[in-house]
This record gives structure tokens, sequence and C-alpha cells, in this order.
């Protein structure tokens, strides 16, 4: 029998999708021409779905000191910060994200992923309680399994449900930690932090945020949801990734705690796997410094963010409840979601196909991010190509656009 | 409660899950019978968590396959809730 046997449903489902015209998993970019704009199967494309929500990855300073970084210490590490030794550009990056959250500590991993899986993995310990929210994204979940602590779900955005499911856990003279997430991934919406961390200190437990979409995106300095809801203080790790206000790649946790140095020597994720080459985190230090004065781009991007949403639910489209970069619409089922994905590719615009079992509630969504860089013009082209798409597809009717004019 | 009083419960809430689903039994497969994926498994985890008023840590629920196996974690959970 071939090892792969166990996944011949998988093998179903990839081959459905793919059947309707373009792999949605493998999409090639035969040239990338800015933050928002590509070259797919030789047509211009506009790119709605990068999680670049600042566009910096062209930012000429970045990739100024990232050229030089590249051509200072080469183009990699060869190993982990713990075997083979940091170089100057991660204890600087550490030092510079610790003073940005205004945090004692700061530690950088190679991924986003891997600060996630490292961190809730470390700090929940056997007799500690993780609980998590139920639509937190695939590296907390995996977390969860790398965890000897007993692991609960909450229901997604519901600080009433956590506070029952806290009441019912035994004390095992551990700790609870309760994880959350800034702007969630899919539908982009955010996590009601006020009233969580209320709930978190009736119960005395620990709060973590992965604030992967929202730093650099939310709060006046960028520090992200925990800075906009004014509760900084009440949370003990704010993990993040570089991947995407950054434009680059890496994770990090920062925190006030006592020995947090200990991290660096229990993270498996952290210790295990080869740190990020200088080129990129010099990238990182600098793009760091384009978030943090980056007050402006955040007021274009929030307006492109608010434009974009409400030109979809005029068009009468169905979307996520919070108005963020994140503009999600939910088709009916995965065959409408993966022909429309189709159709938006062939005419030039490239969005993420979200289908279950990645997306909450078994939702199939077409799932557009908008940048700071989109001008005017490409989203309103966009929305154009979402309408007369969608209205040859029978998702949205003529009529409704009319009244809306 | 006893075994079959847990088992009909668990029915009852996999049926709000698939309501089309047919012959669900004490000895179905939760997994493999009823195709359910492992974020319908968490869901139906939840909504047992409530009706029981108990706390069921996802780990506790690897290896259950049965309606039946799933039905003696609760009972075990309610027994540790009560001690
Ligand atoms: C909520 C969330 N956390 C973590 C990650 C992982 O980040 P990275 O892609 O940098 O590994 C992502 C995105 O991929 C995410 O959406």
């Amino acid at each position: 029998m071939s090892i792969l046997k166990k996944f011949e449903e998988l093998r179903g489902a990839y081959n459905h999708v793919k059947e309707a015209g373009n792999d949605p998993f493998s999409v090639c970019f035969d040239e990338i021409l800015s933050p928002t704009e590509g070259v797919v199967s030789g047509k211009k494309t506009i790119l709605l779905g990068t999680n670049n929500y600042l566009g910096l990855t062209f930012d000429k300073q970045s990739i100024e000191t990232a050229v030089s970084a590249l051509r200072e210490n080469g183009t990699g590490t060869t190993g982990s910060r713990i075997a083979n030794g940091s170089y100057g550009w991660h204890a600087r990056l550490e030092s510079n994200l610790a003073s940005f959250y205004g945090r004692d500590h700061a530690m950088v991993f190679t991924t986003g992923y891997q600060a996630n899986l490292g961190i809730i993995a470390t700090l929940a310990g056997r007799d500690d309680h993780l609980v998590i929210d139920a639509d937190s994204h695939a590296c907390i979940y995996d977390a969860c399994k790398l965890t000897p602590a007993p692991v609960t779900r909450f229901k997604h955005n519901d600080p009433n449900d956590l506070r029952t499911r806290l009441g019912r856990i035994k004390n095992n003279g551990g700790n609870i930690i309760v994880v959350t997430e800034g702007i969630f991934s899919m539908l982009g919406d955010k996590a009601p932090l006020k009233e969580i961390v209320e709930v978190t200190k009736e119960f005395g437990a620990y709060l973590i945020v992965d604030e992967a979409h929202s730093m650099g995106v939310l709060g006046k300095h960028g520090r992200g949801l925990a800075e906009e809801c004014g509760v900084e203080d009440d949370v003990d790790f704010i993990l993040g990734t570089f991947s995407k206000s950054l434009g680059a790649i890496g994770g990090f946790c920062v925190s006030n705690i006592a020995d947090f140095d200990l991290l660096k020597v229990a993270c498996r994720p952290y210790m295990f796997t080869a740190s990020l080459p200088s080129s990129v985190v010099a990238s990182v230090v600098t793009a760091l410094e384009k978030v943090e004065k980056g007050e402006l781009l955040r007021e274009k991007l929030m307006s492109n963010a608010r434009y974009l949403h409400s030109k979809m639910i005029a068009a009468g489209f169905s979307v996520g409840p919070d108005v963020s970069p994140v503009v999600a619409l939910r088709l009916q089922s995965s065959e409408m979601a993966i022909s429309f994905w189709n159709a938006l590719l062939n005419e030039g615009l490239y969005v993420n196909l979200a289908l279950p079992p990645a997306t909450p509630a078994n939702m199939s969504l077409l799932r557009c991010s908008v940048s700071s860089s989109h001008s005017k013009i490409q989203i309103d082209k966009a929305v154009a190509l979402f309408t007369k798409i969608g209205i040859e597809f029978g998702v949205i009717e003529p009529e409704l656009l009319a009244q809306f004019g | 409660m006893n075994d079959e009083e847990v088992v009909a419960i668990i029915i009852k809430e996999l049926l709000v899950i698939m309501p089309n689903a047919s012959d669900i039994a004490s000895e179905t497969n939760i997994v493999r019978d009823l195709s359910l994926d492992s974020l319908a498994v968490m869901d139906l985890v939840m909504a047992l968590e409530d009706y029981f008023d108990i706390s069921i840590p996802l780990d506790r629920i690897a290896d259950t396959e049965t309606v039946f196996q799933l039905a003696g974690v609760v009972q075990s959970l309610q027994t540790e809730v009560r001690a």
C-alpha cells in the first residue's frame, strides 16, 4: 500500500479544485511589478491577496539595508542561534522590537508559524491548561498538538463563553493560558480584547495575542489590537510575524515576563532551526522604523479598507463583520468560490481562495487583503470585476446594484 | 447518568451537526462512518461540554473512535468533576 494512500480523500478534493482551471495552491507569478501588481500567465494582474498591508515589500531603504547586510554577512547563517551564534542584526532587531512595544524582552523566530508554535507549546506545561479561540490559525492548533497541556476551545470572539469554559477547568496547580488573535486571518474580524482581558483577569489567567494581521495595521503607533483597545499592559505575550505588514519573513514574541531568557533555551522551534539571514533581519529593522512612523500609511490603509468593504456591500456581496484590511466575500458553495476565483484570475485579479476546513463554519470565501499601496483606480477595477462576474454567476443581482447607484 | 443515556445525548448532538445522518449507534465510528472532519469533531466536543457542563480537553478524545468510546470519556470526566 502506498504510504500516501491515507490522503486519498485529499487527492479527490485537490483534483476537484484543480479541474476548474488554475491550481489555486500553486499560482505562479512570472513577475512581481510592485506591492500591488504582478504578472500571471503573461497577464498583468492586480494583487489583492498578499497581506502586504503597508506595501513595504519594495521599500527602497529596506532593500538597501538588506543588500548591504547581504554583502556584509553573506547569504545565510547556516545554523541556529543557540548552536551557531547570533549576528549583530538579530540582537539589534530584538532590541528594537522590545522598545517598539515598550517591553523588556523580545525574541525573534524564523517564521511567524514557529513563533506561535514555539511560545504557546513551551509556555503550556503538563499541569497548565490552554484555552484557545475556536477559529484560531493553524499554527495555534499545531502548538496544541505539541504541548503536553490539556486544550479547550472557546466560541469564536465570545468572552462570555470563555468565562463559562474557564469556570469548568479544575485547578491542577498550574496556570491557565488564553490565546486569541488581533485580526482573524480569514474574515478580518477583531477580537473583543477588552472583554477578553477582563475575563482572563477574573481567573488569573495568562493572555497571549497573535497580532499577525494587526501589527502595523491597528493602533496609533501600529502596535496592534492591544494598543487600539488600550490593554497592552494586560497582554502577557504578544506574538507576530514579519511576513505581512513588514513585508519580509520571520516571527517574534515580546513580553515583560521575568526570566524570559529561559525561553531561548527551552523553546524547541526557536532552538532547532536555522536563524534568519542578516539581509532579511536588516530589512525588517528598517521596515519596523517605517511602521513606527507609519501613521499616514495606516490612514491610507484604513481608508482603502473602508472603501473596499463598503463597495462590496453596495454591490450586494456578503462580507465579514468588521471593517479591516481583510475583506472576505462569502459564497454559497466551494464550487461557486472555485469558479469565481478562476474567473477573477483570468481577468487579471488575484485574491485568495479559502475553502473548508481551513475556514470558520465551513464557509467558502474569496479573501481580499487590501494594502495602503492600492490606488483607488485599482480598487474600483477590482470591485467592477467582482460585480461583473458576480452578476454572470448569479451571486448578486443587477437590480440591487441599480438601487445603490 | 448511565452509558446508554450518555450515548443517546451524543447521538442527539451528532444529529444537530449532521441532520441527514441515519443509523447512528453506539458502535458508529464518528470519523470513519460519518466522515466528520476534525473541526466538526471539535465542535461536537464543544456542544457536549455545554450539555454536561464539563471541560473535555482535546487530548482526551484523541484516541476515541466510536460513540461508545466518547461516552466513556464523558463519563470519566463527569466522575473526575464530582470527585
Ligand atoms: C494568524 C496568523 N498567525 C501566524 C501566521 C504565520 O505567520 P508566518 O506566515 O509568518 O509563518 C499567520 C499567517 O500565515 C497567521 O495568519
